[in-house]
């Protein structure tokens, strides 16, 4: 994991949660922003994926356990899918509060994820 | 919030009850994935938090397919699922306080849900109200009070 990498992952998830949850209550569907934003949340995890595996080869391993950490990860990356199949499905302004919901927990997973890598063990 | 633009009442209530199913779905699937962690690599620490973890877990994706599924039955399987997680999160957050040694691992409802954002002591009371809501049919005929079985 590294650690410029997942705090900029943190902030696109919270903008972009909070961006959907506005646009959501003030009554808009599901568009190219706001898909494409919770997409963009989607990209960085997989890059974060990529990240994780090929960290421990180089010598960044977790202070955490890698096993919860992994749960949380296939679990993030499970979110936006989920969430946005529910946009392409039910077309309304509640689809969009919906992406919201999914990306601002992602944000807190991907928090939880840092303290796993970094903070713990020992 | 204003009339005009959003339909009335009740295609409103069933679009916040849409978003109640999702964090339901979301706290049930970070239930079950921490439990499933906690009961594979250190259950022997504390095994009672552990299994009211999993037991928490099992709840919430009940009460997740209950709150989605149709009719009456199902609505008081999410009555009862609810109503269960309510308890739980009231009684395991004040045996967190009281008796730490036993109750104080991480656990969705242990604090009071504090390591969720309080979300798991707040949600049990929004289901609760949507339920109470979603009462269905049966008050159309008789709107006698049906409510104090909850």
């Amino acid at each position: 994991m590294i650690d410029a990498l997942t705090i900029v992952q943190v902030a696109v998830a919270i903008i972009a949660g909070l961006l959907c949850l506005v646009l959501g209550l003030a009554g808009r569907k599901p568009s190219d922003l706001t898909l494409g934003a919770t997409a963009l949340v989607e990209v960085l995890l997989i890059v974060q994926l990529v990240v994780s595996i090929v960290s421990p080869a180089v010598g960044n391993d977790p202070t955490g356990d890698a096993l919860e950490f992994g749960l949380y990860l296939g679990s993030a990356i499970l979110l936006p899918v989920g969430a946005g199949f529910w946009a392409l499905i039910d077309r309304s302004k509640w689809a969009t509060v919906i992406l919201g919901v999914a990306n601002l927990a992602i944000a807190v997973m991907v928090y939880r994820m840092h303290q796993i890598w970094f903070v713990q063990g020992g | 919030m204003t009339a005009s633009t959003s339909p009335p009442e009740q295609s409103s209530s069933a679009g916040i009850g849409r978003v109640l199913v999702v964090v339901y779905a979301i706290l049930a699937l970070a239930a079950t994935g921490r439990s499933f962690y906690q009961i594979v690599s250190e259950f022997d620490e504390a095994p009672v938090a552990y299994s009211l973890s999993a037991l928490a877990a099992v709840v919430y994706i009940l009460a997740t397919i209950a709150l989605v599924a149709p009719g009456e039955t199902w609505r008081r399987v999410a009555l009862a699922t609810i109503g269960f997680e309510l308890v739980g999160v009231l009684v395991v957050g004040t045996m967190s306080l009281v008796v730490p040694e036993l109750f104080a691992h991480a656990s969705v409802w242990s604090w009071f849900g504090a390591g969720y954002l309080f979300i798991p002591l707040v949600l049990p009371v929004l289901g609760l109200l949507y339920l109470r809501r979603r009462r269905p049919v049966v008050t159309a005929q008789r709107p006698s009070e049906r409510v104090t079985g909850a």
